[in-house]
């Protein structure tokens, strides 16, 4: 069974008068532990094939099948469970609530999902040693470089042990030495099991990763696991 | 998401944003204090008015002359004379009357008093023996007026305190002849200084005996029968009773009033507590302003981070929990501004009571509770549409915006 099974989207957005067909006629099938690299021009659909599989956003028509289950018709309560249990995200713009400290956003996750504080503790603990940034537990986001800020938001997207990461643009912020190291990061996870999607832009990234797909104009253009013809 | 870590979340939003906090803190304290101290205000005003009508006797019934037009009783007949005949001798007959204890006429006028080449005006109270104790006067020195036939009034006279002291100054007043109009009279008292009251200012008054006055006065009638009933019990039966026996004596015309001090208080009670209940109102209103501002505030925090709610959601945070934040922090700044409002006000009303000792300024307990009531509820109440706007905000376009 795969783990992300897409037939027949589409996701048109209405602007005025005319319609923008974001994503059309998309069939795609991701299996569980892939490395997948979403490249493209920019305007190409990249951002909203993300938002889709992270179940932030539905497709006009189609069918999204996680883990083998139509997600696309559940409830918005029974979606942000999905959400919590079996994705992660990570943005190009990190995206931590600038009041908590690294700790507290690495915890946000768990304590959405009501788990005990001892418990988010524990994890926590062992999160901040995996990605170097024991140090830093206390310190507010405007307190970090930008390579720890975008650890601590990928410490937070590891934290509830999901099934998929989905990255868009993760080093789109960082210079190349430090993109270089999240993308070893998001890699090591991937080597560990977790599904990992990536958008990128950078051509050397992304053939980084075991498969590429190339969109274009809201389809999709090349997939390297099945070359054409 | 677990309730304390909601409180918590709620917690560091507001104080994450310092400004907004304060300001509808504040908003909501200056409405909760308005409440405890106007209410403190009106309900120190009823306390003080209805303690000073209770000092001026016990069980009272009184008897006044003329017919009260609507039967109820009218705070005007208390000061206004209607000239209709009350004579000694009903007095005299009100105290075979079973259900009273004593009674004592009243005749009151002003006439000139003079003694050692010294002239001032007075108010002069023709009473009996009765009319001290009744009134709950005391006697600084010497004593009452005597026990003597109503009709037959010795030539003596009880002062007042103010009075004394400006005749006699230093010298003893006991045993002293004075001129009240053209009558000699002897002091055998003075009363305690009592101060300031409502109606008679009893420093400045001279009581002489009944038939006296009227002789001074040239006139047979009385301004007021001052009846005090047996007990707190016999106020209604000794009303009926007093007003049967003037209505027999009267040939069965209903020609007086009577009141009784209760009914008195009772008006006085209701008068200044609706006064208490409108001034709370009025601040009441205060606290709907207040919780309008919750609301802007809140819908700020939510235009401010949409971003946030993006990403609470991109989290796995349901609806649910998202309304909840944002309704946890209304009420947190509504409840700590409540609170301080609470201490303000009280603040407040302890600056009044230092102000003025006589005046009892403290917030009724239902005015405190309505008030601390109405600042939860309102900001609850307007803490629900920016809650639920935030739990409604699409969570891709929400991202966008950060
Ligand atoms: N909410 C929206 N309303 C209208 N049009 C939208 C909306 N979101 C996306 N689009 C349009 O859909 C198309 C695909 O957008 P998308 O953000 O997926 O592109 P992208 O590949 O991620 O681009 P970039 O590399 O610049 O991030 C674009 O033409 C965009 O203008
Ligand atoms: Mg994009």
């Amino acid at each position: 069974m795969a783990l992300i099974e897409l037939s027949g989207i589409e996701r048109v957005f209405q602007l005025g008068d005319t319609e923008v067909h974001a994503l059309s006629g998309l069939d795609l099938t991701i299996e569980a532990g892939e490395y997948v690299a979403v490249m493209g021009p920019s305007g190409s659909g990249k951002s909203t094939l993300l938002n889709l599989l992270g179940l932030l956003d539905r497709p006009n028509t189609g069918t999204y099948r996680l883990e083998g289950r139509d997600v696309t018709t559940l409830s918005p309560d029974e979606q942000a469970r999905v959400r919590s249990e079996r994705i992660g995200f990570v943005f190009q713009s990190f995206h931590l609530v600038p009041r908590l400290t690294a700790a507290e956003n690495i915890a946000l996750p768990m304590t959405l999902a009501g788990i005990a504080a001892a418990e988010r503790n524990k994890r926590v603990t062992q999160a901040l040693q995996d990605f170097g940034l024991e140090h830093r537990a206390d310190h507010r986001p405007d307190q970090l470089s930008g390579g720890q800020r975008q650890r601590v938001a990928i410490a937070r997207a590891t934290i509830m042990q999901p099934a998929l990461i989905l990255a868009d643009e993760p080093t789109g912020n960082l210079d190349r030495q430090t993109g270089e190291e999240v993308m070893h990061l998001l890699e090591a996870l991937n080597g560990k099991g977790v599904t990992l999607v990536v958008v990128t832009h950078d051509q050397v990234l992304g053939a980084r990763s075991r498969r590429q797909l190339a969109m274009e104009d809201g389809r999709l253009k090349v997939d390297s696991a099945r070359p054409p013809g | 998401m677990r309730f304390a870590d909601t409180l918590r979340f709620a917690r560091d939003a507001a104080t994450g944003y310092p400004m907004r906090t304060t300001l509808s803190v504040l908003a909501m304290s200056i409405g909760v204090a308005a409440v405890v101290v106007l209410t403190a205000l009106g309900d120190g005003a009823r306390r003080y008015v209805v303690g000073q009508f209770s000092s001026i006797g016990t069980n009272l019934v009184i008897v006044l002359p003329g017919r009260s037009g609507t039967g109820g009783f009218n705070p005007a007949n208390a000061i206004t004379t209607t000239p209709r005949d009350l004579s000694v001798d009903d007095a005299a007959s009100l105290q075979r009357v079973p259900a009273v204890k004593r009674v004592a006429p009243l005749a009151v006028g002003t006439s000139e008093i003079s003694f050692g080449g010294r002239l001032r005006e007075v108010m002069v109270a023709g009473s009996t023996s009765d009319f001290i104790p009744i009134r709950n006067f005391e006697l600084a020195q010497g004593q009452g007026l005597p026990e003597e036939d109503w009709n037959r009034g010795s030539s003596v006279a009880v002062i007042g305190s103010k009075i004394r002291e400006e005749m006699f100054g230093s010298e003893p007043a006991v045993g002293q002849l004075i001129r009240v109009g053209d009558r000699r009279l002897r002091v055998v008292g003075v009363l305690k200084s009592v101060g300031q009251g409502l109606g008679m200012n009893t420093d400045e008054l001279v009581i002489v005996p009944v038939s006296l006055a009227q002789a001074m006065f040239n006139s047979n009638t009385l301004f007021r029968i001052l009846v005090e009933a047996k007990s707190r019990e016999a106020i209604p039966d000794a009303k009926e009773q007093v007003m049967n026996l003037i209505k027999q004596r009267h040939r069965g015309e209903e020609d007086v009033t009577v009141i009784t001090q209760d009914a008195v208080l009772a008006t006085f009670d209701k008068l200044l507590g609706a006064l208490t209940l409108g001034v709370a109102g009025i601040a009441a209103i205060s606290l709907a302003v207040a919780g309008i501002l919750v609301m802007n505030v809140m819908l700020v925090a939510v235009t401010q981070r949409t971003g946030e709610i993006g990403l609470l959601k991109a989290l796995g945070a349901t609806a649910r929990t998202i309304r909840l934040a944002f309704l946890a922090e209304a009420a947190m700044l509504s409840a700590v501004g409540a609170l301080v409002g609470y201490l303000l006000g009280q603040l407040g009303a302890f600056a009044l009571r230092q102000a003025f000792p006589v005046f009892p300024a403290y917030p009724p307990d239902w005015a405190v509770i309505a008030g601390l009531g109405t600042a939860l509820g309102t900001g609850l109440l307007f803490g629900v549409m920016p809650a639920r706007r935030a739990a409604r905000l699409d969570p891709v376009q929400a991202l966008m915006k950060h």
